[in-house]
């Protein structure tokens, strides 16, 4: 087995239209994606922090956001966690098909990343090995919920996205009739965020899956978290309602840490997919405002 | 803003009782942490007619399971956990003289009534905030279940520790109160 693989080795590096990656530099690099997506909180939510903190009219929701703000800064220059929930490891992983891993297999060379990242950069170690009876912690935050695609090219990119658990017990999945319409779509949108209220930690970061499967739809919405909060959907459809349920969401009056105020959401992203006939799932999963990423092209 | 109130630990009933809903507080003393791991052996424990590891009489449990110190720090980042997954639990640690808790978001009816009937305040810090807290942490000593890791049950000292009453002895409920006014 060992002998044949490396034969194959061989021949590949003899292909030009091959590019080989040794499965160290992917744990290597997803150990500092772990690190850096917990310590610093990206620009684009640090930026919808600040400018929520302009738009709140409630004194205390003011106060909440600036505490917020606060506690991303002090994460940032010292280095430690921005939330203690440090959240499932999340990857979502580009691989270009003229892409060659050697040196060890892709699974491993993730969950090896995640358990170095977690213990050397002091993050919490927060995943069960088994969910219902014995639920004994892991010890090394592993394994990752790793998403693959494979796409043309010869690199490979990796998206980091930590999802804490207070946010993530709030999500919801709904198959809807595809006669329910929009205006159905949108109440359960409006249902979940009140239902989760003060849970997730708001101001939240609203995923919207629509279409596909089941499990696309519920994929989509995960997805959709990972989208800067400044860009809208490419849809003229979507994006406006990505705007109209920001708008309705923030009506809610639930607020900065569910305490009232006007800035209970940043952002509403959706990401949509072609679905059967007789089906529009939708699934919202949403994040809080420690909505974090860290991204690397290899 | 009004001036935040300064408590300093323990919580008898007629402190507990003067605070309202809605009251920003900065905490100095000792209190206790505690998950729902921690919580569930803690009630397994009474229901065998054992009593808890602490005394918890007059004392505050701080719901978190924090980050891991790094080397020099006394704790690691250190914000609030979800209060509702230690509901099923809190009514009977009221009943044993807890006088506060800390946590983030909402109680249920079974809890806010143990806490009218028994004195108890709700407080919440910051969701997510965890490193600007773990500021106003100043030791962390853990005292039993350790087996359970960032989930233990340990003790903080903790100095100016920011929170927000958000339902008092009273059972007045701020997440309502707020909420209502900022409806639109
Ligand atoms: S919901 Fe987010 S901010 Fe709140 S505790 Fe969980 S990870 Fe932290």
């Amino acid at each position: 087995m060992v002998e044949s693989s490396r034969a194959l080795v061989g021949k590949l590096k003899g292909d030009k239209t091959m590019r080989t990656i040794e499965a160290v530099q992917i744990t290597e690099a997803i150990a500092k994606l772990a690190v850096d997506a917990n310590y610093y909180l990206t620009s684009d939510v640090f930026d919808a922090l600040v400018s929520g903190q302009e738009k709140e009219e409630s004194p205390l929701g003011k106060d909440i956001l600036g505490q917020i703000i606060k506690n991303a800064c002090i994460a940032r220059d010292e280095e430690r966690p921005i939330c203690q929930d440090t959240g499932m490891s999340v990857i979502f992983m580009e691989i270009g098909q003229d892409v060659h891993i050697i040196g060890g297999n892709l699974e491993d060379a993730v969950n090896a990343g995640v358990a170095k990242g977690y213990t050397e950069g002091y993050l919490r170690k927060s995943i069960v090995g088994e969910p219902m009876f014995d639920r004994v912690n892991t010890k090394n935050n592993t394994p990752a919920m790793l998403h693959v695609s494979i796409v043309p090219g010869d690199k490979i990119k990796i998206v980091f996205a930590p999802k804490g658990g207070g946010s993530e017990n709030m999500s919801t999945l709904k198959m809807f009739k595809p006669s329910d319409g929009v205006e159905a779509v949108k109440k359960f949108v409006l249902d979940t965020i009140t239902a989760a209220g003060s849970n997730p930690c708001p101001p939240i970061v609203i995923g919207i899956g629509v279409g596909g499967t089941m499990e696309k739809a519920a994929f989509l919405s995960k997805k959709a978290l990972a989208r800067p909060l400044t860009v809208r959907n490419s849809h003229p459809d979507y994006a406006a309602l990505e705007q109209e349920l920001l708008v309705l969401v923030n009506n809610s009056g639930i607020g900065p840490q569910g305490l009232g105020g006007r800035v209970t959401a940043l952002a509403v992203n959706i990401e949509y997919y072609p679905t059967h006939i007789a089906c529009m799932p939708v699934a919202i999963n949403i994040n809080c405002h420690a909505t974090r990423h860290a991204e690397i092209e290899l | 803003m009004s001036e935040p109130i300064r408590i300093t630990l323990p919580l008898t009933e007629e402190k507990a009782r003067s605070l309202q809903a809605g009251d920003s507080v900065l905490i100095s003393g000792v209190i206790y942490t505690g998950r729902d791991a921690a919580h569930k052996r803690m009630v397994e424990g009474l229901d065998r007619g054992e009593t808890l590891p602490t005394d918890l009489t007059d004392q505050i449990i701080y719901y978190v399971g924090p980050a891991p110190a790094k080397p020099g720090q006394p704790i690691g980042s250190a914000g609030p956990t979800t209060s509702g997954r230690m509901d099923a639990y809190a009514p009977k640690i009221i009943e044993q003289g807890l006088r506060g808790m800390i946590g983030k978001g909402y109680r249920s009816a079974e809890v806010v009534e143990a806490m009218k009937k028994h004195g108890a305040v709700y407080f919440v810090a910051i969701g997510g905030a965890a490193a600007l807290i773990a500021k106003s942490i100043k030791s962390y000593e853990v005292l039993a279940y350790e087996d359970l890791g960032s989930e233990a049950h340990a003790r903080l000292i903790v100095e100016d520790f920011p929170a927000i009453v958000a339902i008092d002895s009273e059972g007045r409920n701020f997440y309502e109160v707020g909420q209502q006014q900022y409806k639109r």
